[in-house]
């Protein structure tokens, strides 16, 4: 009989890296979210064309493409990033890509009147964003930021095969050492759910808290 | 390093056999989605109370774990109790099981949409249960559903690159092997990277016609 506190163990380790890559690669995606998003309804034409291109390349580019081209071809170039740095990067800059149209829908959804009345109050570009489009439209996206969140958690298992030690790799290992493929793969697999689960329940509160204040305005 | 074009020749024919193999397991994967997608929909949807339930959570529990630990579940445990499959159908019937549970949400809200006086109206004129979804439910579900399922066939032509973890030849596992046997990293996967952003800019504009086409039906 196989003693198993130490491969669990090792698993847990896993797990703590698969949370870092998560946290790590949420807070790039959000800011990048947020930067290519606005950037897409910005009156400049040349950083809508660039916010547009950071879009659909990284939407049109598998996960997996992205993480190898960083990892392998990136060090050619002369910049050698640490497998957690090439992860957060790629993972970030993907998911990015796809919150950066949920911002600019959500934006978009603000109805014109709202705009109007700013322009009304002599508000500025930068007042008007901060003070009342953005405290709208926040709601509109979180249930698509979980959506996104989640599938950021469920990408972190592609960086195993650029060998970091996240919960997918460490399984792989205690596959190789015990034989048994049963424990290590339900172990992590119930992991992961449960990730998933506490994502969606943060979210659910986040929401909760941002909606506070609003419930006679969003019909 | 130099970008070197005869090399580009030189791998460019493994590198089309290996899209064929990216292509056929989308293909594959796409219809068994669709069918497992319909089967998970109508368990959840007709059902009784305790298999609706399990039905969900197995789809709750599907959606919320990573693509990769799936297939490896279906590769690596499967043997362990007596199911030997070839790499490629462990990856189609990964793909399909994974996207499935997607497309089962799609099914779910295209049925849910269509109005309660079509029901009413179906059963005043005496019409049997199969005429009723085949005439009258279907017709009018499916048409909204399309752009929702392209998006997801989109989305899994992206993730077939996994399928290389468990030994398929596909796209990105012989991209590799080039790239390992060579020392060459630049092109293989500079030009698998240009595969998938041409294939899916096309795929981009075929959504696009999609969505104008089914809309207007909606609109009528």
């Amino acid at each position: 009989m196989t003693d198993w506190s130490g491969y669990i163990g090792l698993i847990l380790q896993g797990a703590l890296v698969t949370i870092e890559l998560t946290v790590l690669g949420s807070l790039l995606a959000f800011v990048m979210a947020f930067a290519a998003g606005l950037g897409r309804v910005s009156r400049f034409l040349a950083v809508r064309a660039l916010a547009t291109t950071y879009i659909e390349f990284f939407r049109g580019t598998s996960i997996f493409v992205q993480l190898f081209w960083v990892y392998f071809v990136l060090p050619f170039a002369g910049v050698t990033l640490s497998p957690l740095q090439a992860g957060v990067l790629a993972l970030g800059l993907n998911v990015g890509a796809y919150g950066a149209e949920v911002v600019r829908g959500a934006v978009k959804a603000i109805g014109r009147e709202q705009r109007e009345a700013c322009i009304a109050l002599n508000l500025s570009r930068y007042q008007s964003m901060r003070h009342v489009i953005l405290p709208q439209a926040l709601p509109l996206m979180l249930p698509t930021f979980c959506n996104n969140a989640i599938e950021l958690l469920k990408a972190t298992a592609v960086v195993s095969l650029i060998s970091l030690t996240d919960m997918t790799f460490q399984a792989q290992v205690v596959r190789a050492q015990t034989g048994s493929t049963l424990v290590p793969f339900a172990t992590i697999l119930v992991l992961y759910f449960l990730m998933a689960l506490a994502i969606s329940s943060g979210m659910r509160w986040l929401e909760r808290r941002v909606t506070r204040g609003l419930d006679g305005v969003r019909t | 390093m130099e970008w070197d074009w005869n090399f580009v020749w030189e791998i460019m024919p493994t590198l089309l056999e290996g899209l064929k193999i990216t292509i056929l397991a989308t293909v594959f994967g796409a219809a068994l989605a669709a069918v497992i997608g319909l089967v998970f929909a109508i368990l959840r949807m007709t059902a009784p109370k305790p298999i609706a339930k399990a039905t969900s959570f197995i789809v709750e529990f599907i959606r919320g774990t990573p693509l990769l630990v799936q297939l490896y579940f279906i590769f690596f445990v499967l043997p362990d109790i007596g199911i030997r499959l070839p790499a490629m159908l462990a990856g189609i019937i990964g793909l399909g099981l994974h996207y499935g549970t997607y497309a089962a949400e799609v099914y779910r809200a295209g049925i849910e949409n269509v109005p309660r006086g079509q029901w009413e109206a179906a059963k005043a004129t005496n019409l049997t249960g199969r005429q009723t979804w085949i005439h009258v439910i279907l017709p009018q579900a499916i048409p909204p559903m399309i752009p929702a399922l392209a998006n997801y066939l989109i989305a899994m032509f992206k993730e077939t690159p996994l399928l290389s973890a468990i030994t398929v030849l596909e796209l990105m596992n012989q991209a590799k092997s080039v790239a390992n046997s060579s020392y060459r990293y630049i092109e293989p996967m500079t030009l698998v990277g240009i595969f998938f952003l041409i294939m899916s800019l096309i795929s981009v504009v075929f959504l696009r016609w999609l969505e104008e086409r089914y809309a207007q039906v909606e609109e009528r």
